[in-house]
């Protein structure tokens, strides 16, 4: 009689102890894809402690794949591309040429399943384009495509934080006390330059962006609760503090406080956008060439030396800034500028040097370059010519392209020195010098390598320290 | 009554004009499908001159190198006309089968100005700069291999620009600068660099 009694107390007893002994909420890995024409994102599965994803399912909406299996073998077929994998074995061939997966390949049920570490290598062989992994976040750049987002806090009353995206965006937002939280899983996103942004505002102090799980955070702190507004058709947010509910007055009455959410800024209005959110100075300017309509070499049918550009500047801004080397990409994105305004653009930012950035199929290594002057007007006085501005920082481009020529030696990469007749070297008023950067074997396709790629950068950026004093001493 | 050998010997000399009409038919056509091949290189006039011994600074893509080599050509008297004929013969090596820097297939130079004082314009057709292969050194061998030939042969070229069909360009493929007058002093540092 007591039991029955007793008898439903103890089953939600027992149901919440089962309950609880469930992780709440525990998140679903998932790795993010991002190409120009669509964006993704994946379940990851842990197989012997690692992180795994199946290759048909990632490759499928991006092109025309197929694959076959054939006991322990697993063919995979991507445009032209053929690549055959080994249940339990480490090594694949792709387009005839072995890879290293850096974990075993895993045939599941017919489904080929890839360590998640063996993507940065694995796919440029396969797709024979850029492109760039972020192993610790997750995210796959496909093809040099990229969102970029500036972020500047106009002194307005109540002061608002103004973001503007190169493309369209669709954050999922949360409020909570004190923080504005902006999820972005299906646009990629790339991180500015420093990863905490503070501002000069009592309102809004300061902003951190991070990467995780396949998706970019921007977290915005506010003194006060915060709402965001779209406008520009997704590409500009505003965040402001959001309107006070003062019990004494009515809400109509507190309107007026808050700005029109959707309220674009005038554009050149002097008032409304003034401080810059992280007013820097870059000790170096990355330009990644070409970009848009002019794809530079086609290193391979499949393969523009834009892209290899913009992915070795992206490596080698990571590793200046590593180093404590302020650094602006120029060209972030899959765009055209000409070779006058990455002069003004270089020459606005007032850079101790500028880096420009190719690459080529011929040759083997790297080959730096400095300005091989025009015979052109000589510089008087104030006034410099712009076809020799190049002239007067020519010594300490030397410089660096000998520094950096030293450390790329010391990693044994094979290193020549130039000058070439390369714009825009002539028209930079800093320290200028073009790295080129050729494939390290008879494969041009090995200019993709992310391995390689990454030794250039920390080479480049080395010689660059190693030289800090003497170019920062010249200017 | 026909001699039968007679029968024979005319049936065949019918069946040889109806394959012989089927051919010419055939031929016919084929040549009205072929488009006619038409050279659009300029005529170059007759060259006269003794031959006489050249430098040409010519281009190694594999080692990436300017290497000078004597050649012998016949040069006219008329420094403008040596010019062309100095760099005709350069090109020339470059469009040749095993060229050691191939350029596109009906590249040509149009003309070479020497402009008093010290100023020598070089006017390619489109051929060559549309078909260059794109890069910094390929480009740049290019380059310096033209003016280095012009300025070791005729003294006195201290300023060098490069045209292409009469016009300027802003590079020659994307990365060599063509959009400014070259110092021939600095482009034979840059071949002492590259030898």
């Amino acid at each position: 009689m007591r039991w029955n009694r007793d008898g439903p107390h103890l089953a939600v007893v027992l149901l919440l102890l089962l309950a609880a002994s469930f992780p709440a909420g525990t998140a679903e890995k998932r790795i993010a894809i991002y190409a120009p024409a669509t964006s993704y994102s994946l379940p990851v599965v842990d197989r012997n402690g690692r992180d795994y994803v199946g290759l048909l399912e990632l490759l499928e909406p991006i092109g025309n794949v197929s694959s076959r299996s054939d006991g322990l073998h697993w063919r995979l077929r991507y445009s032209d591309a053929e690549a055959e994998f080994t249940n339990g074995q480490n090594l694949a061939k792709v387009r005839g040429r072995k890879v290293d997966l850096s974990g075993d390949f895993l045939l599941e049920s017919n489904r080929g399943i890839v360590p998640v570490s063996s993507l940065g290598t694995l796919l440029p062989r396969i797709m024979g384009g850029a492109v760039t992994f972020n192993e610790t976040s997750r995210r796959l750049f496909i093809g040099g495509v990229a969102t970029h987002f500036t972020a500047q806090v106009s002194r307005t009353n109540p002061p608002r934080l103004v973001m503007n995206f190169t493309a369209p965006v669709n954050p999922t937002i949360a409020t909570e006390p004190g923080k504005l939280r902006m999820s972005f899983s299906r646009e990629p996103i790339v991180a500015p330059g420093s990863p905490t942004l503070t501002f000069d505002d009592k309102a809004i102090p300061s902003a951190t962006y991070s990467e995780f799980n396949g998706a970019a955070e921007f977290v915005i702190n506010g003194t006060a609760p915060l709402m965001a507004s779209f406008s520009n058709e997704g590409r500009t947010i505003t965040v402001a503090a959001a309107p006070q509910q003062s019990s004494a007055s009515p809400a109509p009455a507190a309107a007026p406080a808050v700005p029109p959410p959707a309220a674009p800024l005038a554009p050149g209005a002097p008032a409304a956008v003034t401080t810059v959110v992280t007013p820097r100075h870059f000790y170096a300017v990355l330009d990644a060439s070409h970009g848009g309509d002019d794809r530079g070499v086609a290193l391979l049918p499949q393969l523009a030396e834009k892209d290899v550009t913009l992915v070795l500047a992206r490596r080698l801004r990571q590793e200046l800034e590593y180093r404590g080397i302020s650094t602006l990409v120029l060209r972030d994105s899959d765009a055209y500028i000409n070779l006058d305004e990455r002069a003004i653009l270089t020459n606005t930012a007032h850079p101790v040097i500028y880096i420009s950035i190719h690459a080529a199929s011929d040759g083997r290594g790297v080959r730096l370059y400095t300005s091989l002057l025009p015979a052109g007007e000589e510089n008087n006085g104030p006034f410099i010519a712009w076809d020799t501005a190049q002239t007067r920082f020519l010594a300490s481009s030397q410089a660096a392209a000998q520094g950096v020529a030293v450390e790329l030696l010391k990693k044994q990469i094979q290193v020549r020195t130039l000058a070439a007749p390369l714009r825009p070297l002539n028209n930079v008023t800093a320290a200028a010098i073009a790295v080129e950067m050729a494939p390290p074997d008879p494969d041009v396709m090995d200019l993709n390598l992310a391995g390689y790629q990454q030794n250039v950068a920390a080479a480049v950026a080395d010689g660059i320290v190693a030289v800090r004093e003497r170019l920062g001493a010249s200017q | 009554m026909i001699p039968r050998h007679l029968v024979i010997a005319v049936l065949v000399l019918l069946l040889a004009v109806f394959l012989m009409g089927i051919y010419a038919g055939h031929m016919r056509s084929r040549a009205t499908r072929t488009p006619a091949i038409v050279d659009s290189r300029p005529v170059p006039p007759p060259i006269s001159g003794p031959a006489e011994q050249a430098t040409l600074y010519v281009a190694y893509d594999d080692s990436g190198t300017l290497r000078p080599q004597t050649v012998s050509v016949p040069l006219p008297s008329a420094r403008e006309q040596r010019a062309e004929e100095l760099l005709r013969a350069l090109l020339g090596i470059y469009l040749s089968k095993g060229s050691p820097h191939p350029l596109a297939p009906g590249a040509e130079i149009r003309a070479v100005y020497l402009v008093t004082p010290g100023i020598a314009v070089i006017d390619f057709n489109a051929a060559f700069a549309n078909g260059h292969r794109s890069g910094v050194l390929a480009e740049e061998l290019t380059v310096a291999s033209f003016i280095q030939t012009l300025t070791a042969n005729l003294p006195g070229i201290l300023r060098v620009r490069i045209l292409v069909d009469g016009h300027d360009r802003e590079t020659l493929a994307g990365h060599a600068d063509l959009s400014d007058f070259y110092d021939t002093g600095a482009v034979a540092q840059v071949v002492a660099q590259m030898q």
